[in-house]
């Protein structure tokens, strides 16, 4: 079982590096007939590692997309934000008791359209995350959004949300402060928006800390995105008593993007640059961001009171059972 | 009120140790007082049909949506076993019953966890029924009470058990919409996913004493914590305490505060009104 990203990143990373480095020499080269030569090596190396990256990244197993989708160096909300938004003030009052850096948020202005955008973030080094909170909410960070998504709805805009949390926080505060109300509310704040709502989970989508600011008309996922309602860690350690059995606990939970399509419980995969968003993240943003607008167009043309019915019955229809009165007979003899 | 009829399989000479204070109780004292030790005042857990005898008006239960069957859409390691053995130990189809009832003459819609049914957990079923519930309140105008008593969501379903936790939120939105008053009883225990969805968004919430009520698992919290953790910690006092409960109320008063809470919060609905004698 891989422990991260990098453990088959590596040969990948190796390969840049040398590409990188026979480059130089290439541009600094003045022999024509050299430089031939070398470009050409160049271009083998490239061609070795677009084919690992190609079977690699075509066969991902569901812990992989896991590890991937926790990877430091994957693009996080803000970085959606900078390349998809021409203007964005980031609001970080909860008018209640603190700020919390876990969940972004504030009025932008995206492909000329005013939007207000909402999302997880998390850090990149260890500064980063510990001031983010490792993209865990508290309740402050959930009623923050609360307050954002009824700005949106005072003022008319969309709400756009970014989904990339491993949970929300679990600590004494949390719950002192009633972070399952905070989660709850910001969920039913969600549903009486009559504005269009867009979410896309681009990390970790990670249970009721997921949810809470993901209950949109259109849900979608990036390929190598993830969304469980457990960790498969934990489900791990309940199931079979040993977290480190996550990799088979990832397989059952079915935690993958083209699992919740399948399910129909996201509307849209979104594919990622060749070998993951984190190789190119201005084509993984600009694939989201094409997405979140030919949904608004959609969504634009239904009446305030069609969005908010639409979005309660796009979950109102989720769940897998059967209803009929022989299948309850036969299911008890 | 009668008592404990289906349920304990205890015959009324014996008497068995209290799994708090491990005093021993004479059983018929016990069903007496409602399953709750007469000396340190623990709630035991009841089981559906001990809440409804708790509750309700005699014999006006009704169970609705009998014929939802879950299924087994993962094909999730031994989940279809562990669910038809709590279908056969528990004589249950899933962990929630819903239906309609009577509260003092008043009509209600309710549904009720049961914790002995895989712990209360919540997948599509659970979630259905509970949706049902509360939207049946608001379509009928009358009341809807759910009793809470789950460790929370049901992994064995995956992410559609996640999206119950938005499923159950939107009837509650309607209900709200609705004018309809909804009221969350949390028992012990109420926890993570169904307490971060319908249960925490009713309009008044009140719990049984000293019933187990949190977000994370109490390890998880602690290993999150640095600093000392409150002896109360995930109880429902600590959350009275914090301002996340209306009311504790002693299983004996559940009853009576429930019909004034209906009353007081309904009367403007005609069902509940035709109630006032
Ligand atoms: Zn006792």
């Amino acid at each position: 079982m891989a422990k991260s990203w990098k453990d088959w990143e590596k040969p990948v990373l190796e390969l840049d590096e040398t590409i990188r480095k026979l480059q130089a020499i290439v541009d600094k080269e003045t022999d024509p007939e050299r430089k031939t030569e070398l470009s050409e090596r160049v271009q083998d190396y490239m061609r070795r590692r677009d084919a690992y990256l190609e079977t690699r990244y075509s066969r991902l197993g569901p812990w992989e997309k896991v590890l991937i989708a926790r990877a430091e160096t994957r693009p996080y909300t803000l970085d959606y934000i900078n390349a998809l938004c021409e203007d964005f003030v980031e609001l970080e009052g909860d008018r209640r008791f603190a700020a919390d850096h876990a969940i972004v948020g504030g009025p932008a202005l995206m492909d000329g359209r005013r939007v207000m955008v909402v999302g997880h973030q998390k850090g990149r080094n260890i500064q980063e995350r510990s001031y983010r909170n490792f993209g865990m909410a508290k309740p402050e960070g959930y009623r923050k959004a609360i307050r954002l998504f009824e700005m949106a709805e005072r003022f008319r805009m969309p709400v756009i949300t970014f989904v990339d949390t491993p949970a929300a926080d679990p600590g004494v505060e949390s719950e002192s402060r009633g972070i399952s109300e905070a989660i709850a509310a910001a969920m039913l704040s969600m549903f009486e928006l009559t504005v269009p709502t867009v979410s896309t989970v681009i990390g970790e989508g990670g249970s009721g800390g997921a949810i809470g600011i993901a209950v949109a008309n259109h849900v979608m996922m990036q390929e190598h995105a993830v969304y469980s309602v457990i960790p498969p860690e934990g489900c791990a350690a309940i199931l079979w008593r040993a977290a480190e059995k996550g990799a088979q606990a990832a397989a059952a939970l079915q935690l993958t993007s083209d699992s919740a399509l399948k399910f129909g419980l996201v509307e849209e995969v979104l594919p990622e640059p060749f070998g993951g968003a984190h190789r190119d993240p201005l084509e993984a943003a600009q694939t989201v961001g094409r997405a979140i607008m030919a949904s608004l167009e959609r969504q634009d043309k239904l009446s305030g009171a069609e969005l908010k019915a639409e979005r309660a019955a796009r979950f109102r229809r989720m769940g897998a059972y059967a209803e009929s009165a022989v299948a309850a007979v036969l299911a008890e003899s | 009120m009668p008592f404990g009829k289906a349920s304990s399989g205890v015959a009324p000479g014996a008497f068995l140790p209290c799994s708090n204070c491990r005093k021993t109780i004479f059983a018929a004292e016990f069903e007496a007082n409602l399953r709750v030790c007469p000396y340190c005042g623990h709630h035991h857990r009841l089981t559906w049909q001990q809440r409804v005898d708790v509750v309700f008006d005699e014999g006006s239960f009704v169970e609705l949506d009998t014929d939802l069957r879950s299924g087994d859409p993962l094909h999730f390691p031994d989940y279809a076993e562990k669910h038809a053995q709590a279908m056969q130990r528990t004589k249950m189809r899933d962990s929630v019953v819903s239906g309609r009832a009577t509260l003092m003459g008043m009509p209600v819609s309710t549904a009720i966890s049961d914790f002995h049914f895989m712990g209360g957990s919540m997948g599509s079923v659970a979630g259905e029924k509970i949706t049902r519930a509360i939207e049946r309140g608001a379509h009928e105008g009358i009341p809807a009470i759910v009793f809470c008593a789950s460790g929370g969501a049901r992994m064995q379903e995956g992410l559609l058990s996640l999206m119950q936790m938005a499923k159950t939120t939107a009837a509650v939105e309607a209900c709200r919409s609705a004018g309809v008053p909804y009221i969350a009883v949390f028992t012990d225990p109420t926890m993570a996913g169904v307490l971060a969805s319908y249960a925490s968004i009713a309009d008044v919430i009140v719990s049984e004493p000293r019933a187990l009520i949190g977000f994370a698992g109490a390890r998880v919290s602690k290993q999150a914590q640095v600093s000392k953790v409150p002896d109360d910690f995930q109880t429902a006092e600590f959350l009275l305490s914090h301002g996340m409960l209306d009311k504790i109320i002693e299983r004996k008063n559940l009853r009576t505060n429930l019909a004034s809470l209906c009353r007081l919060l309904g009367g403007h609905l005609a069902a509940v009104e035709a109630t006032r004698g």
